[in-house]
């Protein structure tokens, strides 16, 4: 079942196109990741999607309904987690829900319902800088998920990370994302990420970017490290690589 | 600051060097190379403190009185002028530059100007209060306004926040840092700028005092009221990093 479809969008800075016509679809509980190098308008599409920039031309769809233009449909997680200095992390977490006109004591307890299940346990009434950026990363998407359990737009989330906590980051995520089953674009330019995590794999390349290959991973879940190191991962990552040389 | 302040304690050169010149001092006045009526030493200073300790308080009081009362309303203005330039781009284009130029004016320069308008009572006291130290907490708090993260205005957009409570949550408790650091400028202002509309006059008031030491060249309460008008404001800048303290509990938890 689709969740979220983009049809045809373009989108231009200063008279020059940047993205055109990228249509792309989403189907509920997958993880599709989008994969290219920087620059290419990866984090333009999202801010599309997000509502946050008007496209030249096309549209986005939530459950079919058109929602081009409008915020507060998807939830949004960048490489920088923005957790607020001045807020404990369940203040941070839960601030999606006070925005939605939640009240605070209330949001607080539904959002501790979930500090278990992410990890976070102990850190409710710490504030962001005592924490390291794995568990901040983590708290960001526990962010996300309390803003919207329908689709996350996650822009490049662990690459900020060390290649240490970014490995033991992306089993949490698969582990995590196994229970929550949280509809994902995930933006990356890295691509053993972007195998290991995804169920399908857009390819943008070009200038103005367009989507140039979509790649099916059909791995059973969850994966483990040994993924990682096995043959047909190896069959993913050359075929990648291929398209990206082309 | 209180780090600050004790550091500078702490630091027994400085407290060798603040020694040394209080000496140097003792030494000058008591030594007769300046007349005593005209440099007291430390110790008349000290003793014309003692002695007059009940007035100087009461004096003290009223001109507490008009510097908390003009702060209060100079910050509150501020607070408001800071927003309106936040919100209203126009408004910040057209009105700030007229508002620097008004600080270039000096405050002893129009004292007397507000008192020939506004009497001799409270009002031009307060007035001229509240001209000094608005402007340190405007400039202040919208530089900490403008410096918001843009990426984090926009995932809270992204939420689909208003501009109510992007400013809630976003502009004001960042811009809270920007704000102590204008209001600590403020607060030493405001008792600066009391003593200055005293000396134009009024009934009580330690600018009042001051005048009249000085009408009977009582060289000794001048320097008693001098430093007594510093300790002031150094006490009153110290509340501010105690409440600065107690308002971003989040800055005391860093390390
Ligand atoms: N607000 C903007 N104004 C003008 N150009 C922009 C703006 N944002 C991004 N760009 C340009 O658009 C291109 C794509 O940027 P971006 O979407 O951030 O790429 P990616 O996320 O794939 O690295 C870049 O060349 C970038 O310089
Ligand atoms: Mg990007």
């Amino acid at each position: 079942m689709e969740k979220l479809t983009t049809e045809s969008i373009t989108v231009s800075y200063e008279g020059k196109k940047t993205i055109e016509d990228i249509s792309i679809k989403l189907n509920k509980g997958e993880i599709v990741s989008i994969l290219g190098v920087s620059g290419v308008g990866k984090t333009t599409l999202f801010n599309v999607i997000a509502g946050l920039i008007k496209p030249d031309s096309g549209k986005v769809f939530l459950d079919g309904r058109d929602i081009t233009n409008t915020t507060g449909n998807t939830s949004y997680m960048l490489q920088k987690d923005l957790l607020l200095p001045y807020k404990t992390i369940i203040d941070n977490v839960s601030l999606p829900l006070v925005i939605r006109g939640e009240k605070k004591s209330k949001a607080r307890e539904y959002a501790s319902k979930y500090f278990e299940e992410f990890g976070l346990k102990g850190t409710e009434n710490k504030y962001p800088h005592q924490l390291s950026g794995g568990m901040r990363q983590r708290a960001a998407l526990l962010r996300t998920y309390l803003f919207s359990d329908q689709v996350a737009l996650l822009d490049e989330p662990f690459s900020a990370l060390d290649s240490i906590t970014k490995t033991s980051m992306h089993q949490w995520f698969l582990k995590v994302m196994e229970q929550i089953k949280l509809s994902s674009l995930l933006i990356t330019h890295d691509i053993d990420e972007a195998i290991l995590l995804s169920d399908r794999i857009y390819i943008m390349s070009g200038s103005p970017g367009k989507i140039t290959d979509e790649i099916i991973v059909d791995e059973p879940k969850p994966r483990s490290r040994d993924f990682l190191v096995s043959e047909s991962f190896l069959k993913y990552k050359k075929r990648i690589l291929d398209e990206l040389e082309s | 600051m209180k780090k600050k302040l004790r550091n500078i304690i702490n630091d027994s050169s400085s407290v060798f060097a603040l020694i040394l010149i209080l000496a140097l001092w003792q030494f000058i006045s008591s030594s007769g190379l300046v007349p005593k009526y005209m440099l007291p030493s430390p110790f008349d200073v000290v003793m014309a403190f003692v002695n007059d300790f009940s007035l100087l308080m009461g004096h003290a009081k009223t001109t507490l009185m008009e510097a908390l009362l003009g702060l209060s309303v100079g910050t509150a203005l501020g607070f408001v002028i800071a927003v309106l330039m936040d919100r209203f781009n126009l408004f910040e284009k057209s009105v700030y530059p007229i508002i620097i130029l008004t600080q270039t004016v000096p405050t002893v320069a129009i004292a007397p100007l507000l008192v020939l308008w506004l009497g001799y009572g409270l009002l031009p006291k307060v007035a001229l209060i509240i001209l000094t130290t608005f402007f340190p907490i405007t400039v202040s708090l919208l530089e900490g306004f403008h410096s918001a993260d843009k990426d984090a205005l926009n995932l809270l957009k992204a939420m689909g926040a208003n501009r109510m409570q992007c400013f809630v949550h976003i502009k004001l408790p960042g811009a809270l840092n920007h704000f102590f650091s204008g209001l600590k400028i403020s607060v030493s202002y405001s008792v600066v700028g009391a003593v200055i509309a005293e000396w134009l006059g009024g009934l009580s008031g330690l600018g009042v005092y001051m005048t009249r030491v000085r009408k009977s060249y009582s060289f000794d309460k001048m320097f008693a009221v001098i430093f007594f008008i510093s300790i002031i404001s150094l006490v009153l800048m110290y509340g501010i990093s105690y409440l600065k303290k107690a308002l971003m509990p989040w800055e005391n938890k860093k390390n």
